[in-house]
């Protein structure tokens, strides 16, 4: 890939790394410190990470900025833009990875430490002496453990909320890839509808989402305190419900970039990359759906 | 910032004026190179400094230094410090430098992304050392965190976030070097041509991007088990504590790939310079590193034999755990077959890089011991697997880098260092290291449990000698700071540009000290400038 080019190029100086390093040090400085703090006396970690957090977002609007203004400045040839879709996909690699961590914690769970507490294999005694015979199983019945860890509960429905969502999830994909081809066609009223529909469904998504978890406190008591089922169930929703709404602010960002004429037909990296991303937060739903609230 | 974005054309021999905008705002992978390794040498004395505090401790039975809280404080943050703040930036440091230097780049592809993974690297120490300071003390569950242990310290929040950054910080730097090994390499610089410490560094950051995220999701629930009442590793909610260690281990048995493949890519440079031939079986030294990398993958489970895994688990991971070896053979036959026959001198990097590969065997061999699972039953948390990482940690990753200082030292900074004190350092190292460390594979055999500040005083004779080997050669890491500290501001004796006779590859085409900008238009690769230029098969 070592095209040949006239010459390199090479940013200039930026403060933007350095005011990174700190606002994401102050967010995560307060938040150990709020985590640790006596009930009552929590106001100095929630002061730091407020102002971390604000922080970031700030840091966030300034760095894309200049980037944004140096793009379209000209400043980046292709090689530079090659090395931006690197950085991309290898961004989205290690964020599958981290989803791997989740799922795989969740099907060990659910093929061995269930089953084990239970008595299969060479754990019969456990479940003799520590847990008056509780007998292995998934959902309601056994999910949070045998000692019932959060109370009884009862699993989402996965053919209800769940499976809208998934429907929405599936349609913002194609909403996304009509308003890229659009976009490669130049046809500029035409993405501003289909991305603005994108950002339309991810909200809507986002919605139902929020619906589905007060249910589930409310109604279900399924929490995060429900035993292993809760903690996956709500860490693997939890996490990727997060990235939907990161996914769905770059939507709305790039949405109003269109609207400004940032892109066109050749250039359009930052289009791509939030595309991209879409893409796999949609794959990650499909595994969840399947996973999670189908089996 | 972002109205200086055209970049200053006029002064591409000398660095830029101010301090901050210098060192802070920098886009420069030399200056951020060096930091990485001023941040790594000071993180090496900080570690280095807990560990003298353990050998202190451990030189006699009995308690008589410290309490054992903080013993265990110790030997937690010595091993966090050494591998996220000390080996891995390291790592960082010489890739930084050098892997644009050896491929024909300007600069790393996103240098921007560059400064901000060094510049993370100071926050998330401060914030992993300040626990020592906090009421409860710093983490004291070993560096691997095992829960229930782990999440009894209130420490547990500022460490899981520490990790966090790191791991971002590393992430960040990985990318990078992937991208810019992808993307900015000079025509005529094709994959197969490549230094094998390019090579090394590319496999290395594909590992970093695939396990990072593993850790950061494991750490997130120990976390979450801690703070937010989820029961990943509690028995009572349908949890398990050996969940963990199979998710850290997926991150942390490719972790220690990390911090040895890019060693090999050292050591595969040294070698042929000072054997004045080309390496032996360059694709196969390749093929090998990656051979590695992808069985990294499926070993993890070899750190947990003892915790009473399934009987076909134990089996498929003791194989897997032993095929490493083959890879690992093929590149020690290679190094060895670089030397036969070559016209040999022994300059400090080269005498780095023969102990490297004697003494990284002996930890290899002992690896393979502890693979074997009746065996492992009896050495694990024993002090020969203590014996065991720091043979392959410190005489391999440690010496690796000291290597590659010695060696790239003259084209950083345009200075030769004193050849006279770096082999005394040399020497100071290699025989305290082996005191330091030979006889704690006899007290592991012997049955000393690692990870506890007292012992019965059966062991009390080789873990005197250990100490003192500890001691000596803590002292002698003096020297090296003393060479260092030399050759970067007081040594008058100019390096050449070709720094070693029979050195081959870009880095030493251009001047000595490297100009604070290279290649700005990419230069034209002939095969003969380079070390494997002629590879056929
Ligand atoms: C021939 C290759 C190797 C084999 C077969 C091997 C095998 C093993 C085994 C079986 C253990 C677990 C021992 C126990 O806890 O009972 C172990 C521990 C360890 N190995 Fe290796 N190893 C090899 C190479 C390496 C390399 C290259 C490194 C690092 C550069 C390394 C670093 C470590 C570390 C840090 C531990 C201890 C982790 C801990 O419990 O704190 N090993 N090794
Ligand atoms: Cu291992």
């Amino acid at each position: 890939m070592s095209q040949q080019h006239d010459t390199y190029y090479v940013p200039s100086k930026s403060q933007w790394p350095i005011v990174a390093a700190v606002v994401m040090f102050l967010t995560v400085f307060g938040a150990a410190h709020w985590l640790n703090a006596e009930p009552g006396e929590s106001g100095f970690g929630k002061t730091v990470i407020t102002v971390g957090a604000i922080g970031i977002i700030g840091m966030f609007f300034g760095w894309f900025h200049s980037v944004i203004k140096e793009s379209l400045a000209g400043m980046y040839n292709p090689q530079v833009d090659t090395s931006f879709r690197m950085g991309m996909m290898w961004f989205i690699f290690s964020e599958v990875m981290f989803f791997g961590a989740f799922f795989g914690a969740l099907f060990y769970i659910r093929n061995f430490s269930i089953p084990w507490l239970g008595g299969a294999g060479h754990g019969v005694l456990t479940h003799r002496f520590l847990y008056d015979n509780y007998s292995a199983s998934w959902g309601a019945e056994g999910g949070n453990g045998p000692m019932h860890v959060g109370g009884a509960f009862s699993t989402v429905v996965p053919w209800g909320l769940p499976l809208l969502n998934t429907l929405i999830l599936l349609t913002s994909s194609v909403t996304v890839t009509i308003a890229h081809h659009a976009l490669r066609a130049g046809h500029r009223g035409k993405i501003l509808v289909f991305l603005g529909l994108t950002v339309l469904l991810g909200a809507t998504f986002l919605y139902c989402q929020a619906h589905e978890y007060m249910e589930a406190y409310k109604e279900l008591n399924l929490t995060l305190h429900s035993g292993v089922y809760g903690s996956t169930f709500f860490m693997l929703t939890g996490f990727h419900g997060l990235h939907v709404t990161l996914g769905t602010i770059m939507l709305a960002v790039i949405w109003f970039r269109v609207l400004k004429g940032h892109f066109n037909k050749d250039h359009h990296f930052g289009f791509e990359a939030v595309a991209w991303y879409w893409h796999f937060v949609d794959v990650v739903w499909l595994c969840l759906f399947l996973f999670v609230y189908i089996l | 910032m972002a109205h200086e974005a055209t970049h200053d054309h006029h002064d591409h021999h000398h660095a830029p004026q101010g301090f901050f905008q210098r060192w802070v705002m920098s886009t420069n992978h030399k200056d951020i190179g060096t930091l990485y390794l001023i941040f790594s040498l000071t993180m090496f004395f900080v570690g280095g400094s807990f560990a003298m505090v353990i050998r202190a401790e451990l030189f006699k039975p009995g308690l008589q230094l410290v309490q054992p809280a903080f013993f265990n404080e110790m030997t937690t943050m010595h091993a966090l410090v050494m591998i996220f703040g000390a080996i891995m930036p390291a790592f960082v440091g010489l890739g930084n430098w050098m892997i644009p230097l050896m491929i024909g780049a300007p600069d790393m592809a996103l240098p921007r992304m560059n400064n901000l993974s060094f510049w993370i690297l100071p926050f998330a120490f401060t914030l992993l050392l300040s626990t020592l300071f906090l009421p409860g003390g710093g983490p004291a569950g070993g560096w691997t965190m095992y829960p229930p242990l782990s999440l009894q310290s209130d420490s547990l929040a500022y460490v899981v976030f520490a990790i966090h950054l790191m791991g971002i910080s590393s992430i960040m730097g990985a990318i990078n070097i992937i991208a810019t090994i992808l993307n900015m390499r000079a025509p005529g610089m094709d994959l197969l041509k490549m230094p094998v410490f390019v090579w090394s560094w590319l496999i290395t950051a594909f590992l970093l991007i695939a396990v990072m995220p593993v850790l950061a999701g494991a750490v997130t629930m120990l976390l979450t088990d801690k703070y937010f009442g989820t029961s990943f590793f509690n028995p009572h909610g349908g949890g398990d504590p050996v969940l963990y260690q199979h998710v850290f281990w997926f991150f942390g048995h490719p972790e220690v790939y990390i911090m040895i493949l890019p060693a090999f890519g050292i050591i595969s440079e040294i070698v042929p310079t000072f054997a004045r031939k080309p390496i032996f079986g360059y694709k196969a030294m390749v093929y090998a590193i990656a051979s590695i990398a992808f069985l990294s993958f499926i070993v993890w489970a070899h750190h947990m034999f003892a915790v009473g895994l399934p009987l076909g688990a134990d089996i498929f991971f003791m194989y897997a755990t032993m095929l490493i070896a083959v890879p690992t053979g093929v590149k020690v036959f290679n190094w060895v077959a670089t030397m036969w026959g070559g016209s040999m001198t022994f300059e400090t990097p080269m005498l780095f890089a023969i102990a490297f590969i004697i003494l990284f065997t002996i930890g290899g061999f002992s690896g393979l011991m502890l693979a074997l699972v009746p065996a492992d039953f009896q050495y694990h948390d024993t002090y020969f697997v203590v014996a065991h990482f720091h043979y392959v940690l410190v005489t391999g990753a440690a010496f690796a880098i000291m290597a590659a200082t010695y060696y790239w030292l003259p084209k950083w900074t345009g200075h030769m260092y004193s050849e006279f004190w770096g082999k005394v350092h040399f020497w100071c190292s290699v025989v305290f290291v082996n005191v330091l460390f030979f006889p704690q594979h006899f007290l592991g055999l012997a049955g000393m449990p690692r990870r506890i500040p007292d012992y019965n005083v059966a062991f009390a004779n080789f873990n005197m000698i250990s100490s003192i080997g500890g001691f000596l050669f803590g002292a002698s890491q003096l020297i090296f700071l003393g060479v260092i500290v030399h050759c970067v501001f007081f040594s008058k004796k100019k390096a050449a540009d070709r720094v070693w006779e029979s050195a081959k590859g870009l880095e030493w085409t251009v001047p000595s000290p490297a100009p604070h900008h290279t290649f700005e238009v990419p230069p034209v690769v002939h095969d003969e400038e380079l070390a494997h230029g002629h590879v056929n098969d």
